[in-house]
């Protein structure tokens, strides 16, 4: 196997007395699909969290590329190209769907205050290629028909696909995606599933926390599940479905095992 | 955008443009080009406050503060070192623009409710030191006697003179607003009002951009209030007085805050009303008729007049390109009107 692409060794984090994760090492290899999967309260939305610098953890070390992420802020993270979405739904409300994806793609840009004020022409030639890169992503995730509108007035499964347009439009080398299907209906989830495929097809690495069972085990390489904070068990995912342990925590956390996850 | 749709907008712009170029030779009096002048030094301050409080949702309550500093080291460089008008202008921006960055790096950590506070005891205190500096200020008696500008032969002394030197710097706080806030500057500023967290996610830095926009923000403030002073040609604490902040608010608000014009609209109307109602009603009238329609206005135009009258509009226009049929390629055109124009 090549070097992975994230290393995360270690990594705990506590609130308060509360222990959210426990000391959790995995390895994230370039160009997977890999899924992070697990009850409820496993810590995984608390791990991308820590990976992304929006929380400080208390303990261990993330290395992308080899270079630890730990202590940089989100914006800093973003720039080196690891990108997430969040759990819930995540716009910028107000702006249309174009203007949402135009936004995204701050770190594409580089015209500063002086060439803005001054109407540089370099900075009109930024425009127009970014205007067509945030169309071409638009099309990309299929949501050319709702340029214009804005994304607050969307229905829940095309705002989700809005986040991910925004996520890819920062360029992302390492996409994380936080329950990507959640509330979505069965033809969603299905594109939704494509399109993940599409965008490793891209190059890009996807690290992904999901419920839905059917999709975790479609689009991954490598299932890696935690319960309690900790990891239980990584692997491939018919290696996963089968894994005692696994099913396990699921039945003790009162849920289906594999196949029926919620929503 | 097709021709068709620009028309009418760049009609009303010439009819606007037409009638403040001409403004001195029409309006009846000098008293009411003051009205205008005065009308245009807030167009100017609005517009400053819009791009925080319109742009980024953070509010300043101590934007009297930059006006103040602007207006003090405008009068102050022209009155003890002999400076002209026109250097003393571009300082008195900087000046203000520097106390912007700082009170923005200090502030912009908290944000929401501690900014405001931040920003209303830092007017307090520049407030204090106005008053109490006597070998600088001259306390509470002011500063009297700030020349009026001068450019080669030309004096500024008369109103019609000053009132194109004001037009001169509405236009520019417009340009400069609206260049920033269509540029990736601007996004990154709307994307932190609108959400922060996903902001940061797609690589904007808040601090960085929330101070940008706060030097930016006090510069405009500070050549507002070099404005005034050669206007005016007297400086006192009174230009701290935070009733200048809740007009500047007021101005933001009611015109519309997040859109162009509508501080515009906002400074024309409010420096407008408490002239008018002089006029019309007796003294201790004035002040609840003011309250009275600003009231009527956030109650029946909640997002300001020139959202609302921009949304009425829109929705009268949209209906007539779907009726011509082929609505993919047509309707894509017909965003929302308060969306800034592409080229």
């Amino acid at each position: 196997m090549t070097a992975p692409v994230l290393s995360v060794r270690d990594l705990a984090v506590h609130f308060g007395g509360v222990t959210a994760l426990a000391g959790v090492s995995f390895d994230v290899a370039p160009g997977s699909v890999t899924a992070l999967i697990g009850p409820n309260g496993a810590g995984k939305t608390t791990a991308f969290n820590a990976i992304t610098g929006f929380l400080r953890p208390s303990r261990g070390t993330v290395l992308y590329r080899g270079a630890p992420l730990t202590g940089l802020r989100p914006p800093e993270i973003a720039r080196r190209g690891v990108v997430r979405t969040f759990q819930r739904t995540s716009v910028f409300p107000a702006l249309s769907v174009l203007d949402n994806v135009r936004t995204g793609l701050h770190l594409r840009g580089s015209a500063g205050l002086w060439a803005i004020l001054a109407g540089a022409p370099r900075v009109r030639a930024e425009e127009a290629r970014l205007d067509a890169e945030a169309r071409a992503i638009l099309a990309f995730v299929g949501l050319t028909h709702r340029a214009h509108e804005p994304a607050s007035a969307l229905p829940y499964g095309e705002q989700r696909l809005v986040e991910l347009a925004v996520a890819l439009a920062a360029g992302p080398a390492l996409l994380l995606l936080d329950e990507p299907a959640a509330g979505m209906t069965g033809a969603e989830k299905a594109a939704v599933s494509a399109l993940i495929q599409r965008i490793r097809a891209q190059g890009v690495t996807v690290l992904l926390v999901e419920h839905d069972m059917r999709l975790v085990m479609g689009i991954s390489d490598t299932v890696i599940v935690l319960h309690h904070g900790a990891v239980i068990a990584t692997g491939p995912p018919a290696e996963i479905q089968a894994h005692p342990e696994v099913i396990r925590a699921y039945l003790g956390a009162a849920r289906a095992p594999a196949g029926l996850g919620r929503g | 955008m097709s021709a068709r749709r620009l028309r009418p907008r760049a009609a009303a712009w010439a009819v606007v443009g037409l009638a403040a170029a001409t403004a001195p030779a029409w309006l009846p009096s000098p008293y009411h080009l003051h009205i205008l002048i005065m009308a245009g030094i807030f167009a100017v301050l609005a517009q400053s406050l819009n791009l925080l409080l319109g742009y980024t949702g953070q509010l300043s309550l101590g934007h009297a503060a930059f006006f103040g500093l602007g207006a003090y080291t405008s009068a102050l460089l022209t009155l003890r070192l002999g400076w002209p008008f026109w250097a003393a202008l571009p300082a008195a921006a900087v000046v203000a623009g520097l106390a912007g960055g700082a009170i923005g790096r200090l502030a912009f950590r908290l944000r929401g409710a501690y900014f405001v506070l931040v920003t209303i005891s830092f007017a307090g205190v520049i407030a204090l030191v106005a008053q109490n500096w006597m070998e600088l200020t001259n306390g509470p008696l002011g500063l009297p006697g700030v020349p009026p500008p001068e450019l080669g032969p030309w004096s500024f002394r008369s109103k019609a003179a000053y009132y194109y030197l004001v037009l001169a710097a509405v236009a520019l706080a417009w340009g400069v607003t609206a260049r920033l806030v269509r540029s990736r500057i601007g996004r990154a500023l709307v994307a932190l009002r609108e959400n922060e967290p996903l902001a940061e996610s797609i690589g904007v830095d808040a601090t960085r951009y929330l101070v940008l926009a706060a030097v930016v923000s006090a510069t405009m403030a500070g050549v507002a209030g070099s404005l005034y002073a050669h206007y005016t040609r007297f400086v006192s604490p009174e230009v701290f007085l935070f009733t200048y902040t809740v007009t500047m608010v007021v101005m933001v608000v009611a015109g519309g805050k997040g859109t162009l014009s509508g501080p515009l609209v906002g400074a024309l109307l409010f420096t407008a009303l408490p002239e008018a109602l002089r006029e019309a009603v007796s003294w201790q009238w004035q002040m609840l008729a003011y309250g009275v329609i600003l009231v009527l206005l956030v109650f029946f135009l909640p997002r300001g007049i020139v959202p609302t009258l921009a949304a009425r509009l829109a929705r009268a226009r949209v209906p007539a390109p779907v009726a011509d049929g082929a609505p993919g390629a047509l309707l894509s055109e017909a965003g929302p009107a308060e969306r800034p124009g592409r080229r």
